[in-house]
């Protein structure tokens, strides 16, 4: 059976529908609610992973401050449940009430102006897409326009999720601090805490992640997805063949930039909380690791790999606290001697063959219509 | 916000907080050596550098806890064998590191990145179980406590001093090594053109790892020092390796003059605004300015001029 078409190649599909099957059937109906609800946390992980395929994997450029951009948008959405969950009859034991409980502990008497639009769930899901997406052109323009790339990029961005993680610690009245925003109940009315309500986030959240896979792969396929990979082979050629190179970057750091920003907002819908502590440098560098594990060159590999490196560490910083640390340590090191294209490039290299000769044994081998051999293509990896 | 002060005051709490400055600009300097050798020199992001740091730290901590129970009479001069013993300490796990490596990436910059950082956390682990989870802290000799009196409000601390003698005699025998001997002109011409270097006899590799075991051993040294100024836990080292990247980067990479200059300026901006606000907020706005600066200079303070 070989099914070739514009969007998937033959293995891509398999890997879709494989992808598929088992966000939506096989763990919703094998998982009890904690644990799905898990799975919904690490799969927060997997928009900023697809983001970083795009602009890492395709473009060349490794930012090292999706974490920023994780918490723009967790945060915008925080705000929005917090200020439902801070009103007036909530809070009628503070001293000023209708305003959230840690600026009324740090002495703040009215809600900050920038608060303010954030009564609004429309203004809200605007702000979840467009203020990462601003802050990433901001950053993109600057650096990209100028030249600035690779190693001095990782760096500058790396610095930038330095200085918003001190700022939202240090600026406790208006941020909630170290603590973050705790304590988010419900959104437009609608209780987020209850068994069912974590299904029903779920499924929202698989389907937004199919969504931004789609879009993923139609960046990917289309004439702009293979202007990334020749920039990132060769960009000089690129710039003198007459494309502006740097707004193809700009375009795929925002891109990643706005994908990262809706896995942050799911994940305060979905975990009830937002704190800085998934917004600096550590979290950062975590979240390129998902993309490396799963293959920086494949979409569905960087779903895998947010999977699959969160509940490892999950199960064992559970029960080996101490292992797990060496095993994360060891994981950064083997992905890069020994496979730096990571599970899908396993799964390509040693199994997909296999399987290939298995198939040709049986039906006489016939022409694929289009496929795509210069660029490592995805598909999932047990 | 003066209206406390008289001028006298004020005079000698800019002259106390310039010193804080000036001890935190050698901290800065002691820090972003070794990288700037790494980094600017190799092209190495080294990631790991805070933990190569930290063990410096801890065998200080260990000296002094040797001299302390064998050999109390000395214990006025550990300091000295410590900072050799942290040198030679974290240069040799760097050379070690170096081998095992970070030869196999000298051709893919970004992946030093992630390997190094999957380095530190092992290293992290490491300590965690041979030194425990606490911080520890290292007792002073006598004549470094106290402080020198200069006038009547102004007082200086002896450690203080210290650390800038030390980093002073640092940076002068590493810009000797680098720019006056035969080693470091290998170094430079590896760096330059390492095919070009190779094939007029200069053994590359082994140029590499003394290259990297230097820079190594360096952080040992700023490591060994920090004991003098706070205490050290298995994860302190990641609390500078951002500030040590941009006082780098800042300089621009290649330039030993331009890490100083950038340490100097970040480190004298930092403590001046740490007198108006609250620390965090004159971190936030020192970084700020930092990256803009960056963002309008990418080259950095000081550039290279070579062709790329």
């Amino acid at each position: 059976m070989i099914i070739t078409s514009r969007f998937f190649n033959r293995s891509e599909l398999i890997g879709f529908v494989a992808l598929a099957l088992v966000l939506f059937v096989i763990l919703p109906l094998s998982l009890d609610v904690f644990r799905l609800n898990l799975v919904a946390k690490y799969l927060t992980y997997a928009f900023v992973a697809i983001g970083l395929v795009l602009c890492w994997g395709y473009g060349g450029i490794l930012s090292l401050g999706q974490g920023v951009f994780f918490g723009l948008g967790g945060y915008c959405m925080a705000m929005f449940l917090k200020l439902e969950a801070s009103s007036v009859e909530n809070t009628k034991i503070q001293s000023t009430p209708g305003i959230p409980d840690f600026m009324d502990w740090n002495q703040i008497t009215s809600l900050p102006l920038f608060w303010q639009p954030f009564h609004s769930l429309t203004f809200t899901i605007l702000a979840i897409i467009l203020v990462p997406g601003l802050f990433a052109l901001i950053i993109g323009t600057a650096m990209f326009k100028r030249r600035v790339g690779g190693t001095y990029f990782a760096i500058i961005t790396q610095a930038i999720a330095a200085i918003l993680t001190i700022l939202i610690v240090g600026q406790q009245g208006y941020t909630g601090g170290i603590n973050g925003m705790t304590d988010l109940r419900t959104l437009k009315g609608w209780d987020i805490r209850p068994d069912h309500a974590k299904i029903i986030l779920y499924f929202v959240e698989v389907v937004l992640l199919f969504a931004c896979i789609g879009i993923a792969q139609f960046i990917r396929l289309t004439k702009l997805g293979r202007i990334l990979v020749a920039m990132r082979e060769q960009e000089d050629r690129v710039r003198f063949s007459g494309y502006s190179v740097a707004n193809f970057k700009i375009f795929a750091f925002c891109m990643a930039a706005v994908f990262a920003a809706i896995g942050g907002a799911m994940f305060a819908l979905n975990v009830g909380f937002m704190s800085p502590s998934f917004v600096g440098i550590v979290p950062s560098i975590e979240m390129v690791i998902y993309t490396a594990v799963g293959g920086r060159m494949s979409i569905f590999g960087a779903v895998w790999g947010s999977l699959l490196v969160n509940f490892a560490k999950t199960s064992l910083s559970e029960s080996f606290p101490q292992l797990w640390l060496f095993g994360l340590g060891a994981l950064f090191i083997a992905v890069v001697l020994a496979f730096p294209n990571g599970l899908s490039g396993i799964w390509q290299d040693y199994v997909q063959p296999r399987i290939d000769r298995l198939l040709a044994m049986r039906k006489p081998k016939s022409k694929n219509g289009w496929s795509d051999t210069s660029v490592a293509d995805g598909a999932p990896a047990e | 916000m003066f209206g406390d002060y008289s001028i006298g005051d004020l005079g000698s709490i800019f002259v106390m907080q310039g010193f804080a400055g000036l001890i935190l600009f050698s901290v800065y300097v002691l820090m972003a050596l070794g990288l700037a050798i790494i980094f600017g020199q190799m092209g190495v992001i080294n990631m790991a550098h805070g933990e190569f740091m930290i063990l410096g730290a801890y065998v200080t901590w260990m000296t002094s806890n040797v001299f302390q129970s064998y050999l109390p009479g000395l214990f006025g001069g550990y300091f000295f064998l410590a900072m050799i013993l942290a040198f030679l300490a974290s240069g040799a796990l760097g050379m070690l590191v170096e081998w095992a490596l970070i030869k196999h990436l000298y051709k893919r910059p970004l992946d030093t990145l992630l390997a190094t950082w999957g380095l530190s956390l092992i290293l992290q682990q490491t300590y965690r179980s041979v030194f425990g989870p606490r911080e520890v802290g290292v007792e002073l000799p006598q004549w470094m406590l106290g402080s020198l009196k200069v006038t009547d409000s102004i007082e200086v601390p002896i450690n203080g001093i210290f650390v800038m003698g030390l980093t002073l005699l640092i940076t002068v025998v590493v810009a000797y090594v680098l720019y006056k001997s035969r080693w470091g002109r290998q170094v430079r011409a590896v760096v330059q053109n390492r095919i070009m270097a190779g094939a007029v006899g200069i053994n590359t590799e082994k140029v590499d790892r003394y290259t990297f075991g230097l820079g190594c051993g360096i952080a040992g040294v700023a490591g060994s020092a920090f004991t003098m100024i706070g205490s050290t836990g298995p994860t302190s080292g990641q609390l500078y390796i951002v500030d040590t990247f941009l006082v780098v980067v800042f300089g621009g990479a290649a330039s030993l003059i331009g890490t100083i200059a950038s340490a100097f300026s970040i480190s004298q901006t930092q403590s001046t605004l740490e007198f108006f606000m609250s620390g965090s907020m004159a971190k936030v706005l020192t970084l700020l300015a930092v990256v803009g600066i960056l963002m309008l200079r990418p080259q950095g303070l000081f550039a290279l001029k070579v062709r790329k």
